[in-house]
């Protein structure tokens, strides 16, 4: 059993079926990826994952852990950070700012001897700070520690976002299209970045993703949604022959 | 080098500016310098301060939209005033109904009461914040001042424990503190301003926290702070108490400093007052709300003379009469809502670097000069 | 309590409700096309009043010319405040236009203050309106039985220009969806005016039948009415026309009864608005004719 297993995932808003009895199971280690055309239900499916929704069927299971229906920070807590489609970062404040909040959530000290500043919250403070910027540094945004989040050109943001995930120490990292709105180029050395914190974090990651080079180039495994279903799974090449997902793309293409 | 250089520069106007304050307090806290006029307005400015910076640690800082501040200045101050006054007097101020007979045999001391009073504040906070802070900003606006009302309301119906309507007074000032070997006697001044520093100075070390951090990813957007494994409605109910902790140490203040209480005081309108405060000194701005509050507190009291008729050369100029005052106060919230939404500071603080740099860009003919005097 | 007293009662609840429903009409559907609570909305209702003083005291009016000027007064004073106060922070958070509108409220409320002084003033009679009439051995005023009828007409008529004119049309398109409806090419502005003219106008009718119920005016008496009635536009379904106006009705039973059935509580009848608020925020948040709206991540 992998680090991250959907089983039987059912989503229903209404009388509408975002989601239909999606079963994945993601191997730990692994770089996988949901695609699927608009409104296929991915985002749905990552935040059924993440507890913003509550699947109407199924169950989540993270680490052989049931985790459905808890709250979003309680599955953080236990190791599954996200990014979002539109860029979620907190805009006002610090590059730097942003990665230390994302390490609130494994704090010792409470509120009070936090606010007085007891030794062992300075102690608590300053690790945190050092391993912000040890993130920062390895990630090279170290030089743009003190700029505020919003004034970062656009893939400095998506990359900032990915930082500022990683550093919430997840295991799994779910990845809603992280090249969203970006060039070839661009593409090519996200492809090469997500590579790179996957071996140097260990991490496990799961992505959505528009971009198809992208998806076939970094992904062990890919699973197609369409219209909330599952169509097809397998490895770039058994998706990419796929007559169902060929149908699917397709279709959309004629829309687009 | 020169950063260094400059820090203990600026270490030592921190220090100048503190001595400054102290002397000011002395002279006239002991009536050498100005009168009891003076000495009350900034008391009140000193109070309004303690609420308006733990208004915006809810407000500004974590961006909840809470108008309850009224009503936990209500708790803070009745629990002051129920506790402090002399138990031989309570049966002259519970006139009409008498106090509960258990409550009228207890006296407590100003210091440990109003402590009490901060702490019943935070702990209705907490039992408010419970359902009230699950709900979107601006329900939460209507809810805190509609709690702020039900406490007022309340307070007016228990009649044997709060007067009711006709409220509590002779409440004793604030005890000076003596120190008999010394032959030094520090005023209510003393204790009114240093609680007000020390409540600043709490506040701010919180903002500048990991918790302080976790309320402004709140403030910024609550569903990735939650995504980061924050729990927003812990931080917002810690939060929400905290400043309901504060409002209640400046209502007990309040108390002890007018020496009576009554419903009346605490209508939800003076919560405005605070929102006023805030938002010239900048949402998320702890020394802007510190500098707002003195101007607005003391504005308030100077300004008085709006309200009263005017004679010019012989001719009464009509516009001025009761009221003028506050609809000149009311537009100047407007003024400032709709043309100055950053106030005074923004987010940003005070610092000595912000104030050489103003100054340098007000001046630019000195600059020389102006470096070489620092 | 005797049967008729009771029945004076229920006439009295009915009665009051129907005014807070008229008052909460204009909120629900501010907040239904603005997302903003209109704090003013309670100060408006207020200025009607002294509007309707004017008119009939100041310049000896008749009532029904008085009506029509103080509904297209207050109309004005509403579309004013909107362009004034609101339109400029379209694009501001939230908290600085909630900020504003109670700045309007606040400067309202002291405007009131400095120009007529807080001491309440008699509410010009309406001899229509205040005459009493019997039914039986209950005596009821007749502002008690013409409200509850005032208000369910100027419902359909607020449900007909909604749903069957154009611009109810625009108007319910920016409610579901602002910046869809706002590329779709509607006119916001208009829309928004539209919104501030009904709201408005109807807060004018219910101040001239408040002021016949309670013979009084003061700067203030637009507060607690204000607050109640956004309240039951909570309660019956925020954005919602109709629930609207059940939320005023049931608020309006609520206070009567506790006053006429409990009164020892008499005092607390302006906190029963604010438990009810809580409870239906914690139970059925979206109030009982609201839809649900879920967050998009």
């Amino acid at each position: 059993m992998g680090i991250l297993k959907l089983s039987g995932i059912t989503m229903k808003f209404g009388g509408v079926v975002a989601v239909n009895n999606l079963n994945i199971d993601v191997e730990k280690g692994n770089i996988e990826a949901l695609i699927g055309p608009n409104g296929a239900g991915k985002t749905t499916a990552f935040n059924t994952i993440t507890g913003v929704y509550t699947p109407t069927e199924g169950s989540v299971y993270f680490n052989d852990e049931e985790i459905t229906g808890i709250a979003p920070d309680k599955i953080t807590k236990k190791g599954i950070a996200r990014t979002f489609q539109n860029i979620r970062l907190f805009k006002n404040l610090s590059v730097l700012d942003n990665i230390l909040i994302a390490n609130h959530l494994h704090i010792k000290s409470n509120f009070l001897s936090s606010t007085l500043r007891m030794p062992w919250s300075r102690a608590e403070e300053k690790y945190m700070k050092k391993k912000s910027e040890m993130l920062l540094e390895k990630l090279g945004l170290l030089s743009i520690n003190n700029e505020k989040a919003h004034s970062l050109p656009y893939g400095e943001q998506r990359k900032l976002e990915i930082a500022r995930a990683l550093a919430t120490d997840a295991k799994l990292l779910l990845l809603d299209e992280p090249a969203a709105g970006m060039n070839p180029n661009e593409t090519e050395k996200l492809a090469e970045f997500i590579r790179t914190i996957r071996d140097e974090f260990n991490l496990t990651i799961l992505m959505i993703e528009h971009h198809m080079d992208l998806v076939m180039e970094i992904s062990e495994k890919i699973y197609v949604l369409d219209f909330g279903h599952l169509i097809a799974e397998g490895t770039a090449e058994q998706v990419k022959n796929d007559p169902k997902v060929i149908e699917a793309y397709l279709g959309v293409e004629e829309d687009a | 080098m020169i950063t260094n250089k400059k820090n203990t520069l600026f270490r030592k106007l921190n220090i100048l500016t503190v001595i400054i304050a102290i002397i000011l307090l002395y002279l006239i806290d002991s009536d050498i310098v100005g009168n009891q006029y003076i000495k009350r307005i900034l008391n009140l400015c000193a109070i309004y301060t303690i609420v308006s910076v733990s208004m915006n640690l809810v407000n500004g800082f974590t961006g909840l939209f809470s108008l309850g501040q009224a009503g936990f200045m209500a708790i803070g101050a009745y629990t002051v005033a129920i506790f402090t006054v002399p138990v031989e007097l309570r049966e002259s101020i519970f006139y009409v109904v008498p106090q509960n007979p258990v409550l009228s045999q207890i006296q407590i001391p100003f210091f440990p009461a109003l402590l009490i009073g901060g702490l019943l504040a935070a702990l209705v906070a907490i039992l408010i914040g419970m359902p009230v802070l699950r709900l979107k900003s601006d329900y939460l606006a209507i809810a805190t001042l509609g709690f702020s009302e039900i406490i007022r309301i309340i307070f007016t119906n228990i009649k044997t424990i709060t007067n009711g309507a006709l409220g509590i007074n002779r409440i004793p000032a604030i005890p000076s503190l003596e120190l008999d070997n010394f032959n030094i006697s520090f005023g209510p001044m003393w204790s009114i301003f240093g609680i007000a520093a020390l409540s600043v100075l709490l506040i701010s070390l919180l903002v500048n926290s990991s918790y302080g951090r976790a309320f402004k990813a709140i403030r910024e957007d609550d569903i990735a702070a939650q995504a980061m494994g924050i729990s927003p409605f812990k931080h917002k109910v810690m939060s929400f108490a905290i400043g309901a902790f504060f409002a209640g140490i400046g209502g007990g203040l309040l108390a002890s400093l007018l020496g009576t209480v009554d419903p009346k005081q605490f209508y939800f309108t003076m919560t405005y007052n605070f929102l006023l405060i805030i938002v010239l000194g900048g949402m998320g701005s702890i020394s802007g709300t510190v500098i707002a509050s003195f101007i607005v507190t003391a504005g308030l009291e100077l300004l008085r003379f709006f309200d009263e008729p005017l004679t010019l050369f012989g001719v009464n100029i009509p516009i001025f009469r009761a009221g003028l005052r506050m609809v000149i106060y009311s537009i100047l919230l407007m003024v400032l809502v709709l043309f100055f939404r950053n106030g005074l500071l923004g987010q940003k603080e005070l610092s000595w670097n912000a104030i050489i740099g103003w100054f340098k860009n007000k001046m630019p003919s000195h600059k020389k000069s102006e470096g070489g005097a620092l | 309590m005797t049967f008729e007293i009771f029945l004076q009662q229920l006439a009295n609840g009915i009665s009051v409700g129907s005014l807070y429903a008229l008052i909460a009409i204009g909120y629900t559907m501010v907040y239904g096309i603005l997302r903003l609570i209109n704090f003013a909305h309670g100060d408006i209702f207020m200025m009607a009043a002294y509007f309707m003083i004017f008119s009939m005291v100041n310049f000896s009016l008749p009532w029904y010319v008085s009506t029509v000027i103080v509904i297209a007064a207050t109309i004005l004073l509403g579309v004013v405040i909107e362009k004034v106060a609101y339109k400029p922070l379209r694009d501001a958070s939230r908290m600085s236009i909630m900020i504003s509108a109670i700045g309007v409220s606040f400067l309202l409320q002291n405007l009131a203050t400095y120009l007529f002084t807080g001491v309440p003033k008699g509410f010009p009679d309406i001899p229509f309106l205040t005459k009493a009439i019997s039914f039986g051995n209950v005596s009821l005023s007749m502002v008690t039985v013409v409200t509850p009828i005032i208000t369910i007409i100027l419902l359909f008529v607020v449900l007909f220009i909604t749903n069957k004119t154009k611009i109810g049309m625009a108007m319910r398109a920016v409610s579901k969806d602002f910046e869809t409806a706002k590329l779709m090419g509607i006119n916001i502005n208009n829309v928004i005016s539209s919104t501030f003219v009904i709201g408005s106008g109807l807060a004018a009718i219910g101040a001239i039948l408040w002021g016949s119920k309670y013979a009084a005016v003061m700067p203030v008496m637009g507060v607690m009415p204000g607050l109640k009635c956004f309240i039951a536009a909570v309660l019956g379904g925020i954005g919602n026309t109709t629930g609207a106006v059940i939320g005023g009705f049931i608020l309006g039973m609520a206070e009567i009864m506790l006053v006429s059935f409990i009164p020892p509580l008499t005092g607390y009848r302006d906190a029963i608005a604010f438990v009810i608020l809580i409870i239906v925020l914690l139970i059925k948040p979206t109030g009982l004719l609201g839809e649900k709206v879920t967050d998009k991540v």
